[in-house]
């Protein structure tokens, strides 16, 4: 009520709040990432259109990691468990996390995504393919240390122009498909790096076939350098 | 289409806010979205209007402030231009994003009885 007159009108308080309004998000994000680096899981959020080549970039991946690398994938797809089909195939452990008609992952969706695949703990990377769309899944902070999107040489060279908040937030873009180029001579890396460092302040590219294999290898040295070795992994000294 | 689901959290926030304040309406709602947040304002717009009905939100409009994109040099020699290489250009840094990604809940106006 007025408390001036008591005239019984009531008051209209402004209230400043500057709250993300994705607050919710945020903090279930900062709860799978200390899950991560509690269990020294390096998560990686591989984003990319739909038919970009992510789910081929990590089967070529699991070829060139081979059996000793502890890798799963938390696959995110509208409708189907094809992915995750496709990934287990190929020899990693895999979970679909079927969105319906959501566009995107979040990090509520990881959360209970790990609930169901309990190995995650031993992993030595967690992928986590996201949604195929270049727009949404950069909106939401999954946990993730590393965010990699997939390009490939087919989508045109301005993709990046055209989806700057995407190429803003990536740590790395793999432009995939470059075993197609021959077919495509109106295409330039060059042009696509170029166009890249527009919106990405710190841009670093790979080419890759995952078909041909070829630059798959720096792509999984780069994984490397993500690792953080287990206590168990380095010689133990002293108190138990 | 995620912007149904950025509604969905901001009505969350809004009724855990009005709720701790005893306020019994909302009469106006500011947020503020940055230009390369990835939200479309329209499409948030369309999707308040949808949701606002029957909740606490009601009568109250909503204020969209745009927030335009800023890229720095992270040493201090101040702005870097868009639509060229994100780098400083005195002393060759990646830039950092200043301002333009906000997807930020930044006033109510509350009703308190």
């Amino acid at each position: 009520m007025c408390q001036a007159c008591g005239c019984g009108d009531t008051n209209i308080v402004p209230v400043s709040l500057n709250e993300r309004i994705l607050a919710a998000n945020d903090r279930a994000a900062r709860h799978n990432r200390e899950h991560f680096r509690d269990r020294h899981v390096s998560a990686i959020n591989l984003m990319g259109s739909p038919g970009a080549g992510k789910t081929a970039v990590l089967e070529a991946t699991a070829r060139m990691l081979g059996p000793g690398a502890r890798v799963g994938v938390l696959a995110g797809d509208l409708a189907t468990d094809n992915d995750a089909q496709r990934i287990r195939a190929a020899g990693m452990v895999a979970e679909s996390i079927t969105t319906g008609t959501a566009c995107h992952l979040d990090a509520d969706m990881i959360h209970k995504g790990l609930h169901r695949m309990p190995e995650w703990r031993t992993f030595d990377y967690l992928f986590i393919e996201n949604v195929g769309n270049l727009v949404c899944p950069a909106v939401y902070d999954l946990g993730q240390d590393v965010n990699v999107v997939a390009l490939s040489v087919t989508e045109g060279e301005d993709k990046p122009l055209k989806y700057p908040t995407m190429f803003q937030k990536a740590d790395l873009v793999l432009l995939t498909k470059i075993d197609l180029l021959p077919h495509l001579p109106d295409v330039r890396i060059e042009t696509i790096r170029e166009n890249l460092s527009i919106v990405m302040p710190a841009p670093r590219m790979f080419s890759v076939s995952a078909r041909t294999g070829e630059g798959i290898d720096r792509w999984v040295h780069w994984l490397e350098g993500l690792r953080v070795p287990r206590a168990s992994e380095h010689v133990i000294v002293g108190a138990l | 289409m995620h912007e149904y689901s950025i509604v969905q959290s901001l009505f969350d926030q809004i009724r855990d806010t009005a709720r701790a304040r005893g306020a019994v309406a909302v009469h106006r709602v500011t947020i503020q979205i940055g230009e390369i947040a990835g939200v479309e304002v329209e499409l948030l717009r369309t999707a308040y209007e949808l949701f606002r009905e029957r909740t606490i939100c009601e009568h109250a409009p909503l204020e969209v402030e745009a927030v335009a994109v800023r890229w720095t040099c992270p040493d201090g020699h101040g702005d870097v231009t868009r639509g060229h290489a994100l780098v400083c250009a005195v002393c060759a840094r990646p830039a950092r994003l200043a301002a333009g990604d906000e997807i930020v809940l930044k006033q109510l106006e509350l009703e308190v009885p």
